[in-house]
C-alpha cells in the first residue's frame, strides 16, 4: 500500500463516516436532500480556487458555511420550509459557478480528487471529522426530538435556533469534506444512502446511527479499493458501492419484515 | 388545594395581524382541571401554547411557583412517528434528563400498558398503545401540571376508557394540575373542575361547569354554528 493510497483511505473513512452518521439525522428531518443543493453552492468556491490554485475546500468551506448561515437567517424571518430555501440557495450557486468556473479543470470540482490528497489536508479532515463527530453527537436527541415535534423539545428546553444553527454548520463542514471524496455534483448521496440502508435494517436509533456511519465508510473504503484497482474515478464508486449496499438492505429488510 | 399556580391578566395574543384572544384573565389553582371550551377557532389552542411559552403576548402570565411542565400536544400520532427508527425507549431518553429503564416500565405499567412494548417500534404502536405510551411520557418527568390539547380526537383507547379517564384517573392518585382543551361538552361536565370558555364573539367566561354550562352561555360560546347548521 503507497502512502499515497493510505492517505486516501483514512480521508474517505472519515468523510464517509461522519457523512452517514450526519444523513441518518438528516433523513428523519427529511432533510437529506438539503445536502445537494449545498454541495453545489461549493461550486463557485472551488471554480475561485482552480483560478487562484488553491486547494479547493478552501474554496468550497467558505462558501458552503455561508450558505448555510444564509439559509438559517431566511428561516428564521421568512419560515419557509428549509428544503425550499436551499433550492433557492442552490441555484445561485450553480449560477454563479457556471460564469466562472473553467470548464477546462471542471472534473476536479464535479467529481472530487480524493486520489491526489496531501498530508496536510488529511490531518485537517480527520480533526474535523471529530470535532463534526462530537458536535453531532451533542445535538443527535434534542434534533431527533425537534423533529419529532417541535414544541416538546421547546418545553424541554432546547434552544431551537441554536441546534439549527450548529446542524446547519455541521451540514456545511460534511458538505465541504464531502466535495472532496465524490465531487460537487454527488454529495448529497453521500449523506443520503448510508441513512437510507441504516434505517432498513435498524429498529432503534442507537444501531440507526451507528450503522449509518459504518456503512458510510464502508461504501468509502470499497469504492476506493476498486477504483484503484481497476484505475477507475473514485467518488462514483464511492457513491455506487453505496448504492449497491442499498439493494442489498432491501432484500433483508424485504426477508427480515415483511414476511 | 387553593394554591394559586397561575395567575392570566388581560392576555392578548395576536398572530399575523388577527387578535386571537382578546383581554382575558382567569386563574388556576393547585390540584385543578381546568377545562378550555370553545369551538373551533376560538384560540383554544392558541391559549394552550401561549401559556406554554411558545407564542408572543401582551399581559400578564404570571406563575406562582416553577412548575414541571408536561404537555401532551395536539397531532402527535403513532402516524406522526413512522418514519422515525425510534423504539419506545429511545422515545423516551430523548428526553433531557433521560429516564431509568425502571422507571419508564413502571409509567408504562401506570398508564395499562405491557413492559414488553419497551423495545418496539414507537410507529407500529396501535393508536390507542401510542397515546398511553404518549401519556406515560410526560408523566415520568413527574410535572406539576399537564396541557392536553385534545390528543385522541375521539381515539378509544382501550374498552370504555379515553385518555380523559385515565389521566382523571391518575389525577387522582398523584399530585396533578391538568389543563385540558376540549369541543367536547361532555367531558366538560364528567372531568372538570373549573371551565373557560372561549368564543369567537369575545365574551370569554369562566367558573364552575355547574354554574357555566346552562343554555345562555352555550348559546353564546357556540352560538355561530349553531346558526349555520339551521341555515344548511
Amino acid at each position: 500500500m503507497t502512502y499515497q493510497f493510505f492517505l486516501t483511505l483514512i480521508s474517505g473513512v472519515c468523510i464517509g463516516g461522519i457523512s452517514g452518521f450526519l444523513g441518518s439525522l438528516m433523513l428523519s428531518k427529511k432533510m437529506s436532500v438539503v445536502a445537494g443543493p449545498l454541495a453545489h453552492l461549493a461550486l463557485p468556491g472551488v471554480a475561485l480556487a482552480l483560478i487562484w490554485g488553491l486547494s479547493i475546500s478552501f474554496g468550497a468551506f467558505p462558501f458552503v458555511i455561508l450558505g448555510a448561515i444564509i439559509i438559517w437567517l431566511l428561516e428564521k424571518k421568512t419560515q419557509l420550509p428549509m428544503e425550499n430555501l436551499s433550492a433557492i440557495i442552490f441555484a445561485s450557486g450553480v449560477g454563479i459557478a457556471l460564469l466562472i468556473l473553467p470548464i477546462g479543470k471542471a472534473e476536479e470540482a464535479l467529481v472530487g480528487n480524493i486520489e491526489k490528497i496531501t498530508t496536510i489536508e488529511t490531518l485537517a479532515i480527520i480533526v474535523l471529522s471529530v470535532a463534526v463527530f462530537l458536535m453531532v453527537k451533542k445535538i443527535y436527541k434534542k434534533m431527533m426530538l425537534m423533529n419529532v415535534y417541535e414544541d416538546l423539545a421547546v418545553i424541554e428546553g432546547t434552544k431551537v435556533s441554536l441546534y439549527n444553527l450548529l446542524y446547519l454548520l455541521a451540514i456545511a463542514a460534511a458538505v465541504s469534506m464531502g466535495v472532496y471524496l465524490v465531487g460537487g455534483l454527488i454529495t448529497a448521496a453521500l449523506i443520503a444512502i448510508p441513512a437510507a440502508t441504516a434505517k432498513n435494517i435498524s429498529k432503534g436509533m442507537l444501531f440507526y446511527r451507528i450503522s449509518a456511519a459504518v456503512l458510510g465508510a464502508i461504501s468509502a473504503v470499497v469504492g476506493i479499493i476498486i477504483a484503484n484497482y481497476f484505475q477507475w474515478p473514485t467518488g462514483p464508486l464511492v457513491i455506487l458501492s453505496g448504492v449497491v449496499l442499498f439493494l442489498l438492505s432491501i432484500i433483508f429488510r424485504w426477508r427480515n419484515y415483511e414476511n | 388545594m387553593n394554591n394559586p399556580l397561575l395567575e392570566v391578566k388581560n392576555l392578548n395574543v395576536n398572530l399575523g395581524g388577527e387578535k386571537i384572544i382578546e383581554d382575558l384573565s382567569f386563574r388556576i389553582s393547585c390540584g385543578e382541571i381546568l377545562t378550555i371550551l370553545g369551538p373551533n377557532g376560538s384560540g383554544k389552542t392558541v391559549l394552550l401554547r401561549t401559556l406554554l411559552g411558545l407564542l408572543p403576548y401582551k399581559g400578564n402570565i404570571l406563575w406562582h411557583q416553577a412548575p414541571r411542565v408536561g404537555y401532551l400536544p395536539q397531532g402527535l400520532n403513532q402516524i406522526r412517528v413512522k418514519d422515525f427508527p425510534l423504539t419506545v425507549y429511545d422515545f423516551f431518553a430523548l428526553k433531557n434528563n433521560p429516564p431509568l429503564i425502571s422507571d419508564i416500565e413502571k409509567f408504562l405499567n401506570l398508564v395499562g400498558l405491557d413492559k414488553n412494548i419497551i423495545f418496539k417500534k414507537a410507529g407500529t404502536l396501535s393508536g390507542g398503545q401510542f397515546q398511553r405510551m404518549l401519556v406515560a411520557w410526560v408523566l415520568v418527568s413527574h410535572p406539576d401540571i399537564i396541557f392536553l390539547d385534545e390528543p385522541t380526537a375521539g381515539i378509544n383507547i382501550g374498552g370504555e376508557e379515553t385518555i380523559y379517564s385515565l389521566l382523571r384517573n391518575i389525577w387522582g392518585k398523584e399530585k396533578l394540575t391538568i389543563l385540558m382543551v376540549t369541543h367536547d361538552l361532555s367531558i366538560v361536565y364528567k372531568y372538570s373542575t373549573n371551565v373557560l370558555c372561549l368564543s369567537r364573539l369575545g365574551h370569554p367566561c369562566f367558573g364552575e361547569p355547574k354554574e357555566i354550562l346552562n343554555s345562555k352561555t352555550l348559546e353564546q360560546i357556540f352560538g355561530t354554528e349553531i346558526k349555520l347548521y339551521k341555515h344548511i
